[in-house]
């Protein structure tokens, strides 16, 4: 059957029923009570939860064969927690396992392929999967496909018990023999741990796992004691180069400059461009240099923002120290810059990737966001997004919280350059479609912006942006563009095996990804 | 006399032959004039190299909206005659000839591509030229050689190899190349053809450039090269033409327009004859304003 | 044009290829592909090499080309020039003319 995006999707995928995409607002949520494995316990007795190995936290926590472990992405690509856990699990020979991060989760050594390979895990719900671990999944290795889901979507799912957590192991910069956790403190800070929030109050059972353990009570205490059951101490959590990494340089590349000051200008240009608006900018080369462009432009027209939200960088913070912006809500940080703040600044906070982005909540920050600037792999003439999958079909990016964003803010930007080498980016159909383009108003790219004619707010941003005098161009323009660049590329073949599922923020399926056809 | 398209050149910006990346993305930003370069940017196990991906770029992914052009090699190095052959055969607008000394330099440039023009069926003279500065000969000289040949449409001042001819210090203050953009100028003037200024080679002072700018803009000049795509919106911004510039330029027309409908020989605006530089003048005053977005409307209405 | 030594054009630099041509006595044109979007614009690159060795009328090389997702223009100049610089000929542009 075809969805609301005009992709084609079955009705069933193994023992997946598949709601289909029906619309960015379609979906209501169901009215029964959240759903959780956390039960009522009793505190332990010892006044201790530390406990000597992972092995034993594991045996201890009762994992058997076929539950469902999670962890965090807040350590990005210096996470060693989750090799150090599933290697424990497999010595203990437990398999059969669902894999559950918040995110992407790109690991080398070991690596997760490895995990799935000998049985260790055989399903695996995740944002976004790449790598070595990508290639495979493409390649047809896991019988279950791969369920992936937005930011905002992964706190819905557990509550409406779509996902279900055994044990979640939580990784921690700094925490107290009691289970008191936290990322913002430590030798390894990595700042908000926002995503973990909700497998602390609904997993069966929590781990926290640290290299750095302090005195009773820690404070801060993003992860608190009360749902706590184990504390692991650990040489290390990671590696410190990569979890506290430094604050990304502005990019030298002139395209991308021109990228960001043109979205900068029409975040400027738009009406909504006033004091106490709000904005998401995002990690990503053209992210920080827009951001950059932004407070030039508010210090022109001495307009302070009441918030910014999302992933932070330093290049936020700094906003935040010249007065610029009010809060920064951050459900991530980037850097080592970003990961300090919160604990530094009263303005500076961590906030629960509920509150950030969870469309079933009684209100998420980002339905009062004016701005979203996103990173897209491909956009298509419909504005449909494809955060996802590359040229050939790779794995290589992750839902994120694009999608939630853009269903989100008023006016949600997408930046991208017309062509990558040969790639292009504007193209007649996504290959993966992640963000639905309904939801999307404006594409910034070198060549020109475009706006979405289907967008709610299409006629005020074309009047606003012509009497800024900034290039109109549309969408169609663009795609022949590119493609009088680089010809036309040949399609890329699939069987009809799906070996992942994207899912949309309501949980409804807008996509598959299908296995590729070898030579 | 024939009407003349109005091609502004408020900014040039050079791509390297030897980079298609380069080649590539130069088309995107917001320079007038993009010259895709064989010269100083190649190196010379590259020249070959540059040639052949200069004459595909221009052939086939040269910009709609800006003038084209291609420098090409010096007048007496060994690869300005395939030079030549390439880029009069890739019909880019103009061709731009570095370290210029004499008329009969140009004069003879001008036969050769006329040559190739025939041989390629192109319209003769269809090649246009902008001739650049860069010698204490040059300076001297032009006078001359702005005249030279009716394919030049711009003459270009390049300080570096100048103020080396000179033995003169280059500083980024430039009292040492004053007179030279000057003496420049004023031949561009006697001409009627367009004066291109220096390039201020400091990428990362914004106020300096801002100040050389508006020197350049102050003494005449029709625009200065860049040497960086961050440099192209400041630029373009100081050769923006005021509201008195631009009313000024909509009363000249007008009275062109009056002119013609009554028929006059002459035309008079406060006292003085309007002849046709001014008019080009004014025409591309009001193409400069309408560039950088200001709307005007015919007849004195300004949006 | 007779390929009469092995020559390299371009460079691996992103959005450009390098291109190898050297003498294949008695074996016709052979050529090695290797491309960051051979997915996508393999059979279109390969096609691109025929022809220019057919315009430059070579009939024996080995051609082998590592691509970084260099537009077509870019690999037919980077080719050309490759043949030249093997064949020790310059390029006859009167070819080029209408």
């Amino acid at each position: 059957m075809r969805n609301a995006a005009g992709r084609e999707i079955p009705e069933q995928i193994g023992d997946y029923i598949v709601k289909p995409y029906q619309g960015a607002h379609a979906t209501v949520p169901s009215g029964e009570p959240v759903h959780s494995l956390r039960t009522a316990a009793k505190p332990v007795a010892g006044g201790t939860k530390l406990i000597g190995t992972i092995e034993e936290a594991v045996r201890a926590c009762g994992l058997k064969d076929g539950m469902t472990i999670s962890f965090h992405h807040s350590f990005r690509e210096g996470d060693e927690i989750i090799g150090q856990v599933l290697t424990a699990i497999r010595s203990l020979g437990i398999r059969g396992l669902c894999f559950a991060p918040s995110a992407v989760v790109n690991i080398k050594n070991p690596s997760i392929v490895d995990f799935v390979k000998d049985g260790t895990i055989d399903r695996i719900e995740a944002s976004g999967i790449r790598g070595e671990l990508g290639d495979a999944v493409l390649a047809g290795l896991m019988e279950h496909p791969v369920i992936l889901r937005t930011h905002g979507s992964r706190p819905r799912a557990i509550e409406a018990g779509e996902l279900s957590v055994d044990v979640a192991f939580i990784g921690a910069s700094a925490a107290d023999m009691y289970g008191n956790a936290t990322g913002q403190i430590g030798p390894n800070a990595c700042g908000s741990l926002g995503y973990s929030f909700i497998d602390a109050t609904a997993a069966g059972r929590v781990v926290v796992i640290t290299d750095y353990l302090v005195d009773y009570p820690c404070c801060p205490a993003s992860i608190s004691q009360q749902y706590v059951d184990y504390v692991v101490k650990v040489e290390r959590i990671g590696d410190p180069e990569k979890i506290g990494k430094g604050a990304a340089r502005l990019t030298k590349n002139p395209r991308d400059l021109l990228i960001a000051e043109r979205a900068a200008k029409v975040m400027a240009a738009s009406r909504l461009f006033k004091e106490n608006f709000s904005f998401q900018t995002g990690a990503g080369a053209i992210s920080i240099a827009c951001t950059k462009y932004l407070a030039n432009q508010m210090e022109e027209r001495g307009i302070k923002a009441s918030f910014a939200l999302g992933g932070m960088t330093a290049a936020i913070v700094d906003m935040y120290k010249k007065g610029l912006v009010r809060v920064l809500e951050c459900s991530q940080s980037f850097d080592a810059v970003a990961a300090r703040a919160i604990a530094e600044e009263p303005g500076i906070v961590e906030i629960d990737n509920a509150l950030y982005a969870n469309p079933f909540t009684k209100g998420a920050m980002l339905d009062k966001l004016n701005f979203g600037v996103l990173a897209a792999l491909e956009v298509d003439t419909d504005f449909n997004v494809n955060i996802l999958t590359g040229s050939s079909g790779e794995m290589m990016g992750g839902l994120g919280g694009g999608p939630d964003v853009a269903a989100g803010a008023d006016i949600s930007i997408v930046c991208l350059p017309v062509i990558r080498g040969r790639t292009p980016s504007v193209t007649k159909r996504v290959f993966t479609c992640c963000t639905p383009g309904e939801t999307v108003a404006c594409v910034v790219t070198e060549a020109g912006i475009a706006l979405n004619p289907r967008h709610a707010r299409y006629a005020e941003l074309k009047e606003d942006l012509e009497k800024a005098n900034l290039k109109l161009v549309t969408i169609e323009e663009l795609q022949r563009l590119a493609e009088s660049l680089t010809g036309i590329p040949k399609p890329i073949e699939t069987t009809d095996r799906i070996v992942c599922i994207v899912e949309y923020r309501d949980g409804t399926v807008i996509d598959v990804i299908r296995e590729i056809k070898k030579e | 006399m024939a009407e003349k398209t109005i091609r502004l050149k408020r900014t040039s910006l050079y791509a390297s032959g030897a980079s298609p990346v380069n080649m590539v993305q130069a088309v995107f930003y917001n320079e007038d004039v993009l010259i895709y370069d064989l010269e100083d940017s190649v190196p010379a196990s590259e020249k070959d190299a540059a040639r052949f991906l200069v004459y595909q770029m221009v052939k086939h992914h040269r910009p709609k909206d800006k003038y084209v052009g291609i420098r090409v090699n010096g007048i007496y190095s060994e690869y300005l005659e395939e030079d030549l052959q390439a880029a009069v055969r890739a019909k880019p607008d103009f061709l731009r000839i570095p370290k210029v000394e004499y008329a009969r330099e140009v004069q003879d440039i001008s036969k050769r591509i006329a040559a190739i023009e025939e041989k390629n069926g192109m319209e003769a003279g269809s090649t246009d030229l902008i001739v650049n500065i860069e010698s204490y000969m040059g300076v001297i000289n032009a006078m001359e050689i702005a005249k030279a040949s009716p394919r030049i449409v711009a003459m270009a001042v390049s300080a570096e190899d100048l103020t080396a001819s000179m033995k003169a210090q280059r500083t980024k203050q430039g009292l040492e190349v004053f007179y030279a953009r000057n003496a420049v100028l004023l031949a561009c003037r006697a001409a009627g053809i367009d004066a291109l200024d220096i390039v201020f080679s400091d990428i990362n002072d914004v106020e300096g450039l801002r100040e050389d700018t508006a020197l350049a803009k102050n003494l005449g000049f029709d625009g200065k090269t860049c040497i960086h795509p961050r440099q192209i919106d400041t630029v373009n911004a100081y050769f923006t033409p005021s509201m008195k510039e631009i009313r000024y330029a909509l009363r000249v027309l007008e009275a062109v327009e009056e002119g013609k409908r009554q028929k006059k020989g002459a035309v008079v605006l406060d006292g003085g004859m309007i002849d046709k530089p001014m008019e080009l003048r004014a025409l591309t005053t009001l193409a400069q304003a309408q560039a950088a977005g200001i709307h005007v409307r015919g007849k004195g209405e300004m949006a | 044009m007779e390929i009469k030594k092995p020559a390299v054009a371009g460079s691996l630099e992103s959005s450009d290829c390098q291109i190898m041509v050297e003498p294949n006595p008695g074996q016709g044109i052979s050529v090695h592909l290797e491309s960051d979007v051979k997915g996508m614009f393999g059979d279109s690159i390969l096609e691109t090499v025929h022809t220019v060795l057919k315009e430059m009328a070579v009939s024996e090389a080995r051609v082998e080309l590592r691509d970084r997702g260099a537009l077509d223009c870019v690999i037919r100049a980077r080719l050309q020039c490759a043949v030249c610089r093997a064949a020790e000929k310059a390029y006859d542009w009167t070819k080029e003319d209408a």
